[in-house]
This record gives C-alpha cells, structure tokens and sequence, in this order.
C-alpha cells in the first residue's frame, strides 16, 4: 500500500472502534429500555413517576461524548498534517495531471512526456523513498482522483491547482475513477496506475520520449488521419498533429486500453470507437467522424502503429 | 411594543388586560426580512471582497471609481427624515408627517438617479459593464442588488406619500409606517456597508 | 384552562357543488388547509422522486445495464435530490408547522394567513416549474430537458459553456422561486410564535415541536438566502455574461461550494429539527412521561442550530483548502455531535422507567432512535476528514444521507402522520395495516442502506450510470436494489391506509392518545377557529394539568 492510503487506513479502524464502542453502549441501553419497559394493556391504568430532568445526567452526557471528541480530533490533526504538509523530497517523480471531459492527461515535466489515461510510476521503497508527487489541474469542469489503495481522493479545479502524493511498495495495476461528477461520462472516466520496477519506469519513460514510430506502409491511413478532423483534438509527436483536447496519440499501442478505460485496446474495438465513440461512451467529447469503411481500416491500420 | 388588538387577525384579544405582552407581529416579520436580506447581501459582499484585485484585464476600481459622497449624503439623511416623519406622525402632527416622508422618497430618488448617472458614466466613458472583469461582475452586482431594494423601497414609500395625500394615513397608523422605516434603515445600513467596501477598502 | 369549551357539532356538510369545494382549498388561508395541502404536495412529489429512484436502482442492479443512457440516468440522479430535498421534505415539514404550531400555542391561525397562501402556491409552481423541464427544458437549442448538473449543481459545469439549452436554469430558477416561498413561511412560523402565543405559555412553556420549529425557522432565514444569492450570480453569469463561477476569466468554481454548502448543511438541519420536534412530542407520549430534560433539549437545538452553521466545508474536504481549514472544518463538525447526542439520551431517558406502548407512532420512532444513532456515527467517521478523502462522494456518503433522511426523518414523519391523523381528518387509521407498513419499510430500508455503506467502502463512486464487473460491488447493488421493492410496497400501504381511513376509519374523538399538548383540546378535526375560546396555560402539559388535578405540572417545572 501507499503511505497516504495506510494512515488513512490506520485511523480509519480506531474511528470504526470508537464508533463501534458508542454504538455497542447506546444500542444495547436503547434496546434494553425498550425491551424492558414495554406495557401491555390499554391506557388508563396508573401512569408512571414523572420524572422531568438530572442535572448530573445531562452533565454525564456531555462531558463524556465531549472527551471522546477531543480525541478523535487529535488523532485525525495527526494525520492530516502528516498528509497534507508533508515535505516532498528531491528525490520525487513529479507528475501534472490534467482532468478533462472525461480522460486523463499526464505529463512528466522533467522527461518531457506526454501521455494520457494510464498513469506509469515507479514504486517507491520505504528504504529510500521515491514518491510521486502529482500536481492536479482542469482544462473544463470539476473532477477527482481517486486510486483508493494508493491515497484518498483529491479534486482537479479549474483555476485551483491541488497537488498529492503516493509512494506505492508494491508493483501492480492499482484501479481507481474520477470521484466528482464532471459530466455524461463520468462513470467512465476510470483510473489505471501502473506501479513498475524502477528499470521498468525508466524504459517505459524512455519509450515514451520517443517520437511516433514512422511506418510507411500505414501512410494512406496516416494521410487521412492528418487531412480530416483528427490532428484538431490529437497529438502525434513527430508529425503535422499537434492537437491538445484529445489525448496524445504517440504511443497509443502501449495503452492496455482504450477510451480511459472503457474499452481494452484491441484493434476490433479500437476500430469501432473510431467509427462511432458512442458505441463505447455515448457523450464522450470525441465526434464519429463518418469515415467510409476504407478509410476507417486505414485510419485504424496507422494507428496500430503508434507503439 | 405591542398592541394586543394588531396582532390576532380580525379579532380583539383582551390578553392586554392580564398583562400578557408579546410584541407585534409586523415588527417582528420585518426583523426576519432584515435578516434574511442580510443574508443575502452578505454573499455580495464576500464575493466582491474576494475578487478584489483578481481581475485579470480591463479597468480596475482605484482606475474608475469616485467616492459618492453626494448620494450617500443623500441617502444616509433620508433615514433621518424618515425617522423625524415618524415621530411626527406619532404626536399627531400629519402635516409634518406627510412632508417629512415625502423628502423622504425625494432623498432616495435622488440616489438613485445618481446611482444611474455613475453606472452610464462607467459604461459609456470607461467601458466597465458587468461582463467585463471579476471587478465589474462584482460591482454591478452589489451596487444593483442594493439599488434594487432601494427601488423597491421607494415603491412602498411612495404608496405611503399617495396614501397620505389623499387623507388615509393617520395617527393611529405610526406602528405600520414605523415597520416601513425599519426597512429603509436596513437599506441604508447596507449602504454604509457596500460604500466602505466598494469605494474605500476594494479601491 | 378553557379545554372543555370544545366546538359546536359541525353542522351536517349540505352537499355542495365540486367548484364550491375546490375553490375553497384553493383560496384557503386557514393554516389547517395550507398545511394539508403542503403534506399533500409534498406526498405527490414523494412518489414521483421514489419512482426516479426506483429507475437508478433498477440501471444500478447489475454491471454494465442498459436499462435507461447515462444523459437519463444524470437527470434522474439530479431530480431526485432536488425533488426529495425541495419539493418533499421542505413542503412536509412546513405542512407540518403550519397545522400544529398554530393549534400548539393556542392561536386561530398564523400570523400572516395570506402570506402563508401565497409562501405555499410559490413552493407549488417552483416543483410544477422545475418538472416542466422534462417536457419544455429543449427551449430555443434543442439541447435541454430536465436538469442534469446534480443536486448541488457545481460550477462550472453549470456554466453555458458546459450546460447549454434550458436545463440549469430551470433548475435555478424553480429553486429561487421555493425559496421565496421558504422564507416567507420561516417568517411566518418565526412571527406566529413570537407573537401569537395563548396567555401562560411563555417561551420556557411551548411544546418542544414548536420550539424545534422556531429554530428551524430561523435557520431557513439564515440558510436558504445564501442559495438565493448564489442563483442569483449563476443566473448572471448564464444570463449577462458576468463571471462569478467563470473560471477562464478568473472566477472561482470554489467559492459556488462555499456558498452552496453554506446553504447545503444548514439545510439538513432545517429538515432534521422538526423531525426532533416529532419525536419529541410522540415518544413522551406513549412512554407516559413528560420529556425528560425539556431546557436541556432546548439549550442543545440552539447549539446544533448555531455550530450547524459553520460546519459546511466539510462537504469540501477533497477540494483543496489546506490542512488548516480542513482541521477547522473537523472540529466543528465532530463538536456538533454532542448536543445531537445529548438529545438521543435525553429521549432514552424519557422512554426509561415508562410504560411503553407500541402503537405505529411509536413503532417509527424507536426505529428512528436506532437509526439516527447510525447515522451519527457514520457521520463523525465523515468528520475524519482524512477518512472523508477515501469515502467522500462514494457510495458510503449516499448510504449516509439517506440513513438521516430516510431512517431518520421520514420515519419520524411517518410516525407524526400516524400521530396526528385522527386529528386532522377526525378517524383513526387500520392499526394493522399501519405495523405492515412499519415491518415492510423497516426490512426494505435496511436492505438498501445498511448494505450501501460497503459499494462505498470498496472504492464506489456517486453519480455513475454504470461500473465495471470486478470490482467487487456487483453483488452489494443487487441486494441495495432488492430493498427498495420493500420500501415501494410499504409506502403503498401507507398511502393506501390513509385513504381507506379517511373514508372508513373509526371516528377518532379530540383525545384518542391520552395526550397532554393543546391540539387534543380541541374537536379533530378542529373547526376553522381552532378553539371556542382561547386557552390559558399554566405548564408545559396544560391537558396533564386538566387530568390531574391533584399533581399538575406547574408545581415541579
């Protein structure tokens, strides 16, 4: 697990305990007043003493919900000061993430990599950590992230910069999705981090910087991709498409899947996505094209290129 | 204050008699109006203190704004001759009432207009409008929203002026014009508030 | 005290033309007939909100369903919270109010009866506008329908850029004009109770129902105006191009939080407290003991009222507002959960040494004290705010809400109908029929919420039309879904209940609990001038007084 999400865990379980405890007394002095003061029988019979207040009651009552509060609040000052201000080493990977309608963009400042909706990082040993650090923007409206293993979730605001952090032991995929409801899609807007080896990152990183694998043979699916509508939304480093609002497209191959997670990236699927996006996410910001059935081949042939 | 009689609709409770004593319920429904206009008044006046110097382009405040020293003049003596019309009313003396409220509606209209006056100066000569900058969004909104219930106070009060004109208002009617006067106050008061944070601390 | 002055016999009702009778509920302004047209309003939009609930539970059953399209699904989402909050829950408990206050405190009315008319028929056209929206809400751009921005519409997805057509501005539009409505009832509750109180019952003498509404009067003054302010900026923004929430030039899509969730919080207090006030007034009852801790219960009100106020940002936990706000935010929070408690105890302690009797008033509320228990603590597990950053807007946060609201409120609300029905249509409702009600709802209420915490716990976000297989929440949304069938049923008995009752119940008599608070003093239904004179109290409990002469109240208070 990441430090984030472990002291929320941590904490997590004391406040299930106290909470367990109160419920455990104030149930059972409910259940047995109920129980054991239940008449039956009409009214009309005697009615019982009328007893109307004690002070040392209501002082019994107070002072002792009001101790439990004072340490359940400096338990929990704890542990949002040590998430929330906690020093970022120079050893960390810093990551910008940009929130969109309703895919994820990221990029690495220091390798100069663009890339979106599956999120590669090192794992970080407790030893000698190496966390990543994730400054969160929004190019449109309100979302969050939300990986829960890794850390709670912190929301991406236009004009309101956030930042986050994580420092996975573990390798592996961790599964999270956009928490703050941004849309017709947001449902679909999922998270994928991969957690790698730290020589795993470093080849993925330097896949990643790589301009767009050149294939001549897929160059009259790459014309039609450059000439129609595609290079206004997307980006293929290396070539005519320079286009910010949809994802960067260099290294789509390398992506296990599709459409920010709403589909797994086979050529079946993505050929049906580029045919109509709303067959996958109706309501995602990416228009059928009506490409004739030749060219949506080649279109999907370049593609497949892009490794 | 109160009067046993005002308060059930359409029936006298002699509840004055025991010593049963609850306020009026107009001046009571007046307090809750304040407050809620209070309310709302207040989130104008956070969003304009938080916008202050946030404006990414276009004129700002110390560029286009003057202090409206003669409105506000206007304004702030007109919760004094409501007051004096009152008070006058109370004693019996109807005429003074009458002129008194009058000037009144006179004061208010004349800070309106002037109001009027600096908002096309601004839009004509400095090209602020509300759709400009956080700056305009802001100040036409507070500004407005204040003239709003400045107008809709001149409604009232000016039914008053007719009223009395045509000999309905009298002695007995101090407790329901004296309502009307909380109102004004309020008005004013939130013009005192919208001067020192529009014209002096935001400029 | 005047008590045995009852009414005149009701003239036999001569047989009277429809218009006649229409016309006279429409241009009522008895407080009797307002308040049941509220609660009848109020009944109406209940179903119709259960129905768009019913239509996620069914999309939600399973993963990947196609029963209804995400733009559906988030209008559905959307016009169940605002229906359920706006257009449900607020007209009830103004219903409600304007009933029982009056008739508590010894008045013939409230103290602005036209005022009350016209608060009720602005609520009324607000629901009626904002449900035009499914049929008018295409507007100019063929882009529009019923809203779909959520209940507490963020910006600045509700800006034209991200919303175009109509939608949002009828949501913005039919809320300013309820909201109207709120404020002048809130005033009116706020003067009749200042103003209009029988003689002896002075504030420390009012039944705790209508000390419970005066606070949450005051607080719909205090709350409902900023969410008047804020529509008021968003319909600038859509309307004149300004750019409050307009975050390319500058804007804050925060600060619409700050402005919403102080409206947004205190709002849930604004419905709670009357559901204390019932509460308060029943479980007495059929424990046959006075309340126990009366200026305690009080004292603790004021303070939820007051604190209440400041606890909104923790509705803003994830937002990013530093590590010295979000501390603040969870202190107050967590603070507010000691007058809550102080209250849940002070209600055992009523029930404690009693003689319990479990009619279906009663029945209700004791499952609210278990419920609202729950809900509490899950509540201050929320007020961990690095807790909140996990279950925040996930499904722990819905089965939460609704814990208060349905396990709390609206059973309390059932149980206030069963209570003072016989009073105001004069019969008693099937008893039988009312346990069925109760034993349903309660299985169907716990299916659902009791097992919606754990979707949220493993990692289920709010507002999603659909998720994944494998991810381990399939087999939670079944059972979540199965219990609404429950609740569905129920409410059919209920509403059939009533309506049977009302046409065939047995006839109630003023006083079928043995109760002791003014309303039971006077003929059910009462007749249009409440009482035949007006009373003057001595305690807390003037009918206790009446009946025991020997050891009345007065004399320990």
């Amino acid at each position: 697990m990441s430090t984030p999400a472990r002291s929320i865990f941590d904490l997590s379980l004391f406040v299930l305990l106290v909470s367990a405890a109160i419920f455990a007394v104030v149930f059972s002095l409910l259940s047995y007043a109920v129980l054991k003061f239940r008449k039956q029988g009409l009214h009309g019979s005697h009615e019982p003493a009328q007893v109307y207040g004690s002070t040392q009651l209501e002082l019994a009552w107070t002072v002792i919900p009001v101790l439990i509060v004072v340490v359940l609040f400096l338990a929990t000052a704890r542990v949002i000061a040590s998430i929330q201000n906690a020093v970022r080493p120079a050893s960390a990977i810093e990551v910008t993430v940009i929130g969109h309608q309703f895919w994820w963009e990221y990029r690495y400042p220091a390798f100069s990599v663009v890339t979106a909706n599956e999120l590669h990082i090192p794992v970080s040993d407790p030893a000698h950590p190496t966390p990543t650090f994730l400054t969160l923007l929004s190019a449109d409206t309100d979302h969050s992230f939300w990986v829960p293993r890794l850390a709670g979730k912190t929301d991406l605001i236009p004009n309101h910069p956030n930042s986050m952090w994580i420092d996975p032991a573990e390798p592996g995929l961790y599964l999270g999705q956009c928490a703050q409801y941004c849309g017709t899609q947001h449902a679909k807007m999922l998270l994928r981090v991969y957690v790698q080896t730290r020589a795993e990152f470093d080849r993925w990183v330097q896949e990643q910087s790589q301009p767009a694998h050149l294939d001549d043979t897929v160059s009259d699916g790459r014309r039609i991709f450059e000439r129609t509508a595609c290079v206004n939304c997307h980006a293929v480093a290396g070539t005519a498409a320079i286009g910010r609002f949809g994802p960067d497209l260099t290294h789509l191959m390398s992506r296990y899947t599709i459409a920010s997670g709403a589909a797994s990236n086979t050529p079946e699927n993505l050929r049906r996505w580029v045919k109509d996006p709303s067959i996958f996410k109706p309501g995602s910001k990416m228009p059928a094209m009506g490409l004739t059935d030749p060219d949506l081949t080649a279109v999907t042939a370049y593609l497949e290129t892009l490794r | 204050m109160s009067t046993p009689s005002v308060n059930m609709p359409g029936v006298t409770m002699p509840a004055g008699d025991i010593g049963w004593d609850l306020p009026a319920r107009g001046t009571v429904a007046m307090y809750c109006l304040i407050a809620a206009e209070t309310a709302i008044f207040a989130i104008f006046v956070v969003a304009y203190i938080f916008y202050i110097g946030k404006s990414t382009s276009g004129p700002q405040p110390k560029d286009v704004l003057k202090l409206p020293v003669f409105n506000t003049i206007c304004l702030l003596s007109s919760s004094l001759t409501i007051h004096f019309a009152v008070a006058q009313q109370r004693r019996g003396n109807l005429r003074s009432f009458a002129l008194l409220w009058f000037l009144t509606f006179a004061l208010g209209a004349i800070f309106l207009g002037g109001t009027a006056l600096e908002w096309r100066h601004l839009i004509q000569d400095e090209g602020l409008t509300i759709q400009t900058n956080l700056f305009g969004t802001t100040y036409y909104s507070l500004v407005g929203l204040h003239a709003f219930h400045v107008m809709a106070g001149l409604l009232a009060l000016g039914a008053v002026s007719i009223f009395s004109l045509l000999g309905y208002v009298k002695q007995e009617h101090f407790e329901r014009t004296e309502v009307l006067s909380l109102y004004w106050h309020f008005v004013d008061a939130v013009w005192v508030v919208v001067f020192t944070v529009v014209y002096i601390i935001g400029r | 005290m005047a008590s045995e002055s009852i009414a005149w016999p009701a003239p036999e009702a001569a047989s009277r033309p429809l218009v006649d009778a229409l016309h006279q509920w429409v241009a009522t302004v008895d407080h009797k007939r307002l308040g049941i047209l509220y609660i009848v309003y109020a009944l109406f939009f209940l179903v119709i909100g259960g129905v768009e609930a019913l239509v996620m539970r069914i999309q939600l059953i399973r993963p990947q369903n196609d029963f209804v399209s995400p733009e559906v699904f988030n209008r559905m989402f959307t016009m169940h919270g605002t229906t359920m909050i706006f257009f449900v829950a607020m007209p009830i408990m103004f219903g409600f109010a304007n009933y029982l206050v009056p008739l508590m405190i010894g008045a013939r009315d409230m103290a602005f009866p036209r005022l009350n008319a016209f608060a009720f028929w602005m609520t009324a056209f607000g629901g009626l506008l904002l449900y035009y929206s499914f049929v008018g809400g295409d507007g100019l751009y063929g882009a529009g329908s019923a809203p779909d921005v959520g209940w507490f519409a963020y910006a600045p997805l509700t800006s034209r850029t991200f919303s175009p057509g109509h939608s949002t501005d009828f949501w913005t539009l039919s809320l300013l004009i309820s909201g109207i409505g709120s404020i002048g009832t809130a005033i009116n509750i706020i003067a009749t109770i200042v103003c209009l109180r029988c003689p002896g019952m002075d504030l420390g003498k009012m039944p705790l129902l209508v000390w419970l509404n005066l606070v949450m009067a005051g607080l719909v003054i205090l709350a409902v105006s900023p969410l008047t302010a804020a529509q008021i900026m968003l319909l600038i923004d859509r309307y004149l191009g300004a750019h409050f929430f307009d975050t390319q030039a500058g804007g804050s899509a925060v600060i619409w939080m700050h402005f919403f969730w102080v409206f947004g919080h205190p709002e849930v207090y604004v419905l709670v407290i009357p559901a204390f006030g019932f509460a308060s007034e029943i479980i007495p009852v059929f424990s046959r003991k006075a309340i126990f801790g009366y200026p305690v219960m009080v004292a603790a009100t004021i303070c939820i009222a007051f604190i209440g106020m400041s606890v909104w940002a923790h509705h803003m936990f994830t937002v990013g507002l530093g590590s010295g706000a979000n501390t603040f935010f969870v202190l107050a929070t967590m603070a507010i959960a000691v007058p809550t408690g102080i209250k849940i105890f002070n209600w055992l302690a009523t029930m404690w040494g009693g003689h319990i009797h479990f009619e279906a008033p009663m029945l209700f509320c004791v499952a609210f004290l278990f419920q609202f228990l729950i809900a509490g603590l899950t509540g201050v597990m929320l007020s961990v705010a690095p807790f909140n950053w996990q279950l925040g807007n996930s499904y722990f946060v819905v089965a939460h809400f609704h814990y208060v609201i349905v396990g709390g409120i609206l059973f309390t609300l059932f149980g206030a109908f069963y209570y003072w029905f016989p009073k105001m249509s004069g019969r008693m409702y099937n008893g039988p029929l009312a346990k069925l009600h109760f034993w349903l709802f309660l299985i169907g209420f716990h299916l659902t919420f009791d097992f919606m915490h754990v979707p949220g716990l493993l990692g289920m976000p709010r507002r999603i039309y659909t998720y994944e297989p494998g991810r381990g929440w399939d087999i939670w949304n079944l059972i979540v879904s199965i219990g609404v069938v429950f609740q569905a049923v129920g409410i059919l008995v209920f509403v059939g209940n009533l309506l049977w009752s009302l046409v065939r119940g047995k006839l109630a008599g003023s006083d079928p609990w043995d109760a002791w608070t003014l309303e039971w003093s006077t003929n059910s239904p009462p007749p249009a001038y409440n009482f035949a004179a007006i009373p003057d109290v001595k305690s807390r409990r003037p009918l206790w007084d009446l009946k025991h002469p020997e050891d009345p109240d007065w004399r320990y208070e």
